[in-house]
């Protein structure tokens, strides 16, 4: 129902009329069709059919597992800059001047090997863990793993412990130090609560890819589902060499690399 | 026969100026945690790298040493040593105070401590951090409870059950406490078991110490006698048996670590590196809080005179801070393995030492949380029994 | 006159002049024009509320917070009870044509909840003016709601804490 491409308009007038005929059924229809084609647009750039939303008065399942893959090869400092650059417009984090304690919900990291001298560098952000350490620490169950496989902390009941950031292997998370103001309306953030990357769960609930996915050089970054065997992401991983970081701590994550 | 408990009516002044004192430090300290809360962590050390600081230095220290505190009591009650009999209504009520003072502290210390009533209602209870919440709250009110049956003379025929049960309370809570660290994986510097054995024998140290300092102090206050020579005797050698415990944990811990070639980057930063870490561990841990009143206490008479468990117990106390800040603040400060091998760097700190310079509002809510346990304490002391009576000069 | 009378009359006073803040609304509100001093909450720009503006002033937070653990756990995305629908028809402008945000006392939250003296963090986190392009489109497309029986099958069954909000969201929906 968003309209952020001219040619979504067309979703947006379907959704209303479908809704002002009081028919549920139409609407759904209706939805799930225009969010097959209009996110298809990025997608079928890879060839295959990928994300497709579920209505949005639907419940995510676990039928579903979202996650990315991301081919360290693909990268170069400034790609991987301009993703983060992405993120950081989309979710509304920045640089404040204040480096310990600015929010990075996705950083460049940057690799050495000590023995060859080889070097290269990667996004690294929360790895979406199907058993996230960050969420079973976590005392009022602000953090949980949503059953599509999305891990996200519940700032309403999130208390600001920060057991969840001791816990995280990734350094994925964290702590909002200051007031803050002008959040955008799809990602809220505030003070004395922990943060991360969401995988873009607005996006990703309304058929769309992550900001950094689009912001990735052309098949650096594949945004999906692990689940369905037919879709692009799980043909990746099924065929190709992937790896897990930190694969010896048996988190399960969502985040796959490749070319480590 | 003359009675075994007494409560508090005449002291000198140096009871109530301690009293205001610590009322003084208590609001500054609560003057503090408002200004941390309102202008966010910012204005403290912390950040996303150290994110526990000294707040949890101190809610730690004390909530390990109110467990330790229960020692006399449960000498007493479980172990059936009737010569501390006389302590243990005060063990009790200073174990109580000083969870209060570290629960305090760890509240204040929240992103936002305004959602008690979260912490309070919603459980996660995979999490150990929620059963500690649970822990802490029991054993107020099984300690409460043991207090009770030792004051009612209607409830006494249950007082070995209650004792028991804070006895058995108080070791699942300072496992529950040393598990925080234990259960954090991808931590190379807790990740092991022997964190709940190693903050057991801890507790029983750091609580002797605070019961040895309130003792005497009431002592002071009071210009009276609470503690028979032999009594004080008894304290002594207890407290070299916790100190080697502890010391044999303590190695242990390292020495399995030093044995795991994954660990021993983390060990020779903590142990060897010259970081500020290294200088607390060894001068801080092992000399200050351990060796040094060890050596005191091994003198039978020095050891067992008002001055000398004052000074061992001063040591052992600023030693255990040392001890865990190391745990906490150096456990943090050494960076994650995100890959093992390589040499990392990123705009995040990645691969390197994390640098923790805490403020004074953090230093200032610590402070305040001992002076809350303190002032409890006292306080508790002239509303009702729980003071020994003195003993006659001479005995 | 006694002194028992007099304490008599003291204390009906005290207590009249107490509880006059609960009463006289009910009691002069509807006879009369709203007095001075009611909060004078501004008009929406958007169609017809999610609800009938007389439960949505008692049951406004029971439906946020509803929508919200919906929409934060299990993705449900619907417009209606979230609070980002409610700030783009509940948007106020200042002079300069520019919407205002939850500092100045004139945001639509505000005018009750300072009159109420109720405090609200939700715009510690949340966006208090309407800002993206989807927010516009909400504001531009009248009134895009659901009708209210489809909102109810969302609400778990058996919640009794929420029967009452059921209830009237079922009947509201006529």
């Amino acid at each position: 129902m968003i309209s952020l491409k001219p040619d979504d308009r067309k979703s947006e007038k379907a959704d209303r009329e479908a809704e002002n005929d009081g028919s549920r059924r139409a609407f759904l229809k209706g939805a799930a069709a225009v969010m097959a084609i209009a996110p298809g647009m990025t997608l079928y750039a890879y060839g295959t059919k990928d994300a497709v939303a579920k209505p949005l008065d639907e419940a995510a399942t676990r039928k579903n597992r979202w996650g990315l893959l991301i081919d360290a090869a693909k990268f170069t400092d400034a790609d991987v800059d301009r993703c983060v650059a992405a993120c950081q417009k989309e979710n509304g984090w920045k640089n404040t001047g204040h480096p310990l304690t600015d929010a990075q919900w996705i950083r460049r990291v940057n690799i050495t090997n000590k023995k060859t001298g080889e070097h290269f560098s990667l996004p690294m952000m929360c790895q979406h863990c199907a058993e996230p350490p960050c969420a079973d620490v976590c005392p009022t169950g602000a953090s949980f793993r949503r059953d599509d496989g999305i891990v996200l902390v519940d700032k309403h009941i999130c208390i600001g412990c920060r057991y969840c950031m001791m816990a995280c292997p990734y350094k994925a998370r964290s702590f909002v130090h200051e007031h803050l103001e002008d959040q955008k309306s799809y990602a809220p953030r505030g003070i004395g609560t922990v943060e991360s990357c969401t995988m873009c769960v607005h996006r990703v609930d309304e058929g769309r890819q992550p900001a950094c996915v689009e912001a990735a050089p052309q098949g650096a970054m594949v945004f999906g589902d692990l689940n369905d065997r037919s879709g692009k992401l799980a043909q990746l991983v099924e065929r190709v060499a992937t790896q897990q970081v930190r694969a010896d701590l048996n988190l399960d994550p969502g985040v796959r690399y490749r070319n480590i | 026969m003359a009675e075994t408990y007494k409560q508090l009516r005449e002291y000198n002044n140096i009871f109530n100026v301690l009293l205001v004192l610590h009322v003084i430090v208590i609001a500054i300290g609560l003057g503090a945690a408002f200004y941390m809360e309102h202008h966010g962590h910012i204005v403290t050390g912390m950040n996303n790298q150290i994110v526990w600081g000294l707040p949890h230095v101190f809610a730690v220290f004390l909530i390990v040493s109110a467990s330790g505190a229960l020692n006399l009591a449960s000498a007493s009650s479980v172990f059936s040593k009737l010569a501390y009999k006389r302590f243990a209504r005060l063990s009790a009520i200073l174990a109580i105070s000083l969870l209060i003072g570290g629960l305090a502290v760890l509240l204040l210390d929240l992103g936002r401590p305004d959602r008690l009533i979260i912490a309070m209602t919603h459980y996660n209870f995979k999490s150990i951090f929620a059963w500690n919440i649970i822990l802490y709250t029991g054993f107020i009110t099984i300690v409460g409870v043991y207090l009770w049956t030792m004051m009612d003379k209607t409830v006494t025929r249950y007082n070995k059950i209650a004792g028991w049960g804070a006895f058995i309370w108080r070791l699942i809570l300072t496992t529950g406490t040393g598990s925080i660290f234990g259960f954090l994986v991808a931590r190379e510097a807790y990740d092991a078991a022997i964190m709940a054995p190693l903050f057991i024998a801890s507790s029983f140290v750091y609580g002797m110490a605070f019961t040895v300092w309130v003792l005497i102090t009431m002592c002071q206050a009071t210009g009276k006698r609470l503690l028979t020579r032999d009594v004080s005797n008894k304290i002594r050698e207890l407290i070299i048996i916790f100190i080697a415990a502890m010391l044999y944990f303590t190695a242990v811990h390292h020495l399995t670590n030093l044995y795991a070639a994954e660990h021993t980057g983390v060990e020779r930063f903590i142990l060897w590196s010259g970081s500020v870490f290294t200088w607390l561990f060894w001068g801080g841990h092992v000399l200050i809080g351990s060796v040094i009143p060890m050596l005191i206490l091994m003198q039978p008479n020095f050891g067992s005179s008002r001055a000398g468990l004052i000074f061992a117990s001063v040591l052992m106390l600023l030693g255990g801070m040392a001890h865990i800040y190391v745990i906490i603040i150096g456990g943090q400060s050494y960076p994650l393995a995100l890959f093992p091998g390589m040499e990392v760097t990123s705009t995040f700190q990645d691969g390197q030492f994390a640098h923790y310079m805490p403020s004074l509002p953090e230093l200032l809510l610590g402070i305040a949380g001992i002076s809350i346990a303190m002032f409890m304490t006292g306080f508790a002391l002239k509303l009702l029994p729980f003071l020994p009576s003195p003993v006659a000069d001479g005995k | 006159m006694k002194s028992v009378v007099i304490l008599q009359r003291l204390i009906l006073m005290l207590v009249m002049i107490t509880f006059s803040g609960a009463v006289l609304p009910g009691v002069v509100g509807h006879a009369a024009a709203q007095p001075a001093w009611m909060p004078k909450p501004p008009k929406a720009v958007g169609g017809k509320c999610d609800a009938d503006p007389k439960w949505m002033r008692k049951w406004h937070m029971k439906a946020l917070d509803h929508k919200r653990d919906e929409t934060m756990h299990k993705g449900i995305r619907t417009r209606k009870f979230s609070l980002k629908n409610c700030i783009s028809c509940h948007a106020v402008k200042d002079d300069n044509g520019k919407y205002i945000t939850v500092r100045d006392e004139r945001h639509f939250c505000r005018t009750c909840h300072d009159y109420a003296a109720v405090r609200i963090d939700c715009f510690d986190c949340h966006a208090s003016r309407p800002g993206d392009k989807m927010d516009k489109a909400a504001r531009a497309g009248g009134n895009p709601h659901e009708n209210a029986t489809k909102m109810s099958s969302v609400i778990r069954k058996g919640d009794t804490a929420m029967a009452d909000f059921h209830k009237y969201i079922a009947g509201e929906g006529k």
